[in-house]
């Protein structure tokens, strides 16, 4: 009668506090240069060191820039940061993959990809987006840094236990639409508060046919819907994408594992607090008119009359128009939402025999070296440039600006990031959150395009 | 700032704002610390509203309005502190010296960090808040009164009172300035039970 959530969950608690939370057993902790020096600070303060440093693994994202890696970081407070945490590392025995590493990228992209993450782990970081890692059937979600301190000094959080929801999707997903575009349609349901409180489960047909990039992709957004995090059952597409990954579990463990694995699904008559269902033919190719993820619309559809005036005044937009065909100046195809092969693969699908629009300033930067490995390996780097495109260095880049690579005051940016947050992609800049085949047809035609009509 | 909770009495910054996300609260670019200055993080609270392009202050943002000074207590509109899971937002509204913030509604993780940081977040019913944000209109002055042992929340200017939830254990780190990692570093002997039984 359990959920799944229920059974990941309750066999990772160590106590029940009383009229309190759940003291939770974590078996990876995440950390990247941002929000945990003043975890480790913590730990120095208190003359304590981490309970079990093989559980942690760390690296540079955020600030990382996105071209010339192997040359020294040009801006003064990020090169500290990013030094800060391979020094911290250093100090604690812990594992780092620094920048040029060929193991390093954003963390959401690097866990699933190295085998870290895996199937009824609990995992943490200090980084909302950690419900990416749900994508392999783990209950994953994002801690702040007194909580990454927290398990740092104990391998343990106090949370207090979500309920669970179940998000069920049935039918085939129409032409041009993807995991992104299933993601913008639930937040828009939704709303960016709807499933506050919530760990959701993704299930039903539409879900099970997506590919490992696509579940993470889905998953990633969790955060938008205001969920804690989501995660889907692990079935043959996780067992084969983990298998032979770096850390993933190897021979007679790998079968022990499987065997394990394969025992983690919701039971049958197991009872959701909340239950959603929705249908595959109802979601269109969608982009954002507004300053949250949940101001979503289909691309070729008008923008609610009843839009709120402070996001579109802050657009430049005006309610009851279309967005297609407006104009736009720049185009990001990357971020741990978005940032995967599949998602070069898309965007290539696109913009192959045709040009870039002179118009448009594209940064396609991939989620890890990894991606750019088999970006290359399967030529997509030569689709790219040949369509007048330069693939950059990985990290997260503009999806938050917090290196170089900002959107000016004022521009449009066509992004396949998980927020379009007043500023968050540089002060002032506009951001239309969308598919990568969205945000590449925009790129090629240099306006809001149905990515229908390129295919 | 550990402290230890009791009553707080205050007049309050109104923010009648929805959805206010964290990259509000504090953008990304002030996130390069890699210390918890939180006086460095205070001053940057709300950056982007509270100052023009050019660094002067907006005269038009809460917090720039001398009516608001001295205010211990933030109350903003529901769902607080969306978004991203930075803590130093958090730092940054204990920082500028809120003790407390009253909305009807607080993204969960949010809602954590302000309670390891010694803010107390109060959820209070739409009505409540409604006829908050009424009082502090009419009244830029009006207060409320927080009581942390009562686990009530009360406008002074109209006598409403409404009670919060707290759990047990996060009231009594609160009233006894004690964080959540004091507590873990007193369990070793339970986690790595834990962890033999879970080896098995």
């Amino acid at each position: 009668m359990n959920t799944l959530f229920d059974k990941i969950w309750d066999a990772h608690v160590v106590q029940k506090l009383e009229d309190g939370p759940q003291q939770l057993y974590i078996d990876r902790l995440y950390c990247h240069e941002v929000t945990s020096p003043q975890a480790f600070e913590g730990l120095r303060n208190r003359g304590i060191r981490c309970l079990r440093p093989e559980k942690i693994f760390c690296m540079p994202d955020h600030n990382t820039p996105t071209r010339n890696q192997d040359k020294p970081i040009e801006e003064p407070v990020s090169k500290k940061q990013v030094d800060t945490l391979a020094a911290n590392a250093a100090e604690f025995g812990l594992t780092h993959f620094g920048m040029m590493d060929p193991r390093n990228g954003i963390i959401h992209v690097v866990g699933p990809e190295r085998g870290l993450s895996l199937p009824g782990m609990t995992i943490v970081c200090g980084d909302s987006h950690t419900s990416t890692h749900g994508a392999v059937g783990a209950v994953a979600f994002g801690i702040g840094t007194s909580e990454v301190e927290m398990v740092m000094a104990s391998q343990c959080i106090l949370q207090q236990k979500p309920k669970s929801m179940r998000i069920s999707i049935e039918g085939k997903l129409g032409k041009g639409v993807t995991a992104k575009d299933i993601a913008l349609y639930l937040m828009k349901q939704m709303t960016t508060s709807g499933a506050t409180g919530y760990f959701v489960e993704y299930a039903g047909e539409t879900v099970r046919n997506l590919s490992m990039e696509g579940r993470l992709t889905l998953c990633n957004l969790s955060i938008e819907m205001g969920a804690r995090g989501g995660f889907i059952a692990p079935d043959e597409v996780t067992f084969a994408y983990l298998k032979g990954r770096e850390y993933a579990p190897k021979g007679a463990e790998w079968d022990k594992a499987v065997a394990y694995w394969k025992t983690l699904k919701s039971d049958d008559n197991a009872v959701f607090d909340k239950e959603i269902k929705v249908k595959a033919e109802d979601i269109p190719p969608m982009v954002t008119y507004g300053t949250n993820p949940g101001m979503g619309m289909a691309v070729d559809g008008r923008i609610p009359a009843d839009a709120t005036p402070k996001a579109l005044q802050y657009m430049g937009f005006q309610a009851g128009e279309q967005l297609l065909g407006k104009p736009v100046d720049y185009v990001f195809l990357g971020a741990c939402t978005n940032g995967r092969v599949e998602d070069f693969r898309a965007f290539a699908s696109v913009v192959k025999g045709r040009r870039k629009a002179a118009n448009i300033i594209a940064w396609l930067v991939p989620g890890s070296w990894e991606v750019l490995r088999q970006v290359k390996e399967e030529g997509l780097d030569k689709v790219l440039e040949a369509a007048g495109f330069e693939i950059r260095q990985p990290g997260c880049s503009a999806c938050l600006a917090m290196n170089e690579d900002k959107i000016p005051a004022g521009k449009y940016s066509v992004s396949t990031s998980n927020r379009n947050f007043e500023g968050r992609q540089g002060p002032g800049a506009r951001t239309i959150l969308a598919s990568p085949l969205t945000a590449a047809a925009a790129a090629v035609t240099g306006v809001i395009t149905d990515p229908r009509e390129l295919l | 700032m550990k402290q230890k909770f009791n009553i707080i009495e205050s007049n309050c910054v109104p923010l009648p704002l929805e959805n206010v996300d964290t990259d509000q609260i504090i953008p990304a670019r002030f996130l390069k610390a890699t210390t918890r200055e939180e006086s460095f993080f205070g001053e940057n609270l709300f950056r982007d509203w509270r100052y023009r392009p050019d660094g002067t202050p907006n005269p038009d943002f809460v917090l720039n309005d001398p009516r608001y000074e001295g205010a211990r207590v933030l109350v903003a509109g529901k769902n607080f502190g969306s978004g991203s899971s930075r803590e130093h937002a958090a730092w940054a509204i204990a920082g500028y010296g809120f003790l407390a913030v009253i909305s009807s509604f607080f993204a969960d993780i949010h809602k954590n960090n302000e309670l390891n940081n010694f803010v107390l977040p109060v959820v209070v019913s739409e009505g409540f808040l409604e006829r908050l944000f009424a009082s502090i209109a009419a009244d830029p002055a009006a207060r409320v009164r927080i009581d942390v042992p009562a686990q009530t929340v009360t406008n002074l200017s109209t006598g409403e009172s409404e009670s919060f939830e707290i759990n047990a254990y996060k009231k009594y780190c609160l009233m006894n300035a004690l964080d959540d990692i004091d507590y873990l570093l007193e369990q070793k002997d339970k986690i790595e039970a834990y962890e033999q039984k879970a080896l098995c």
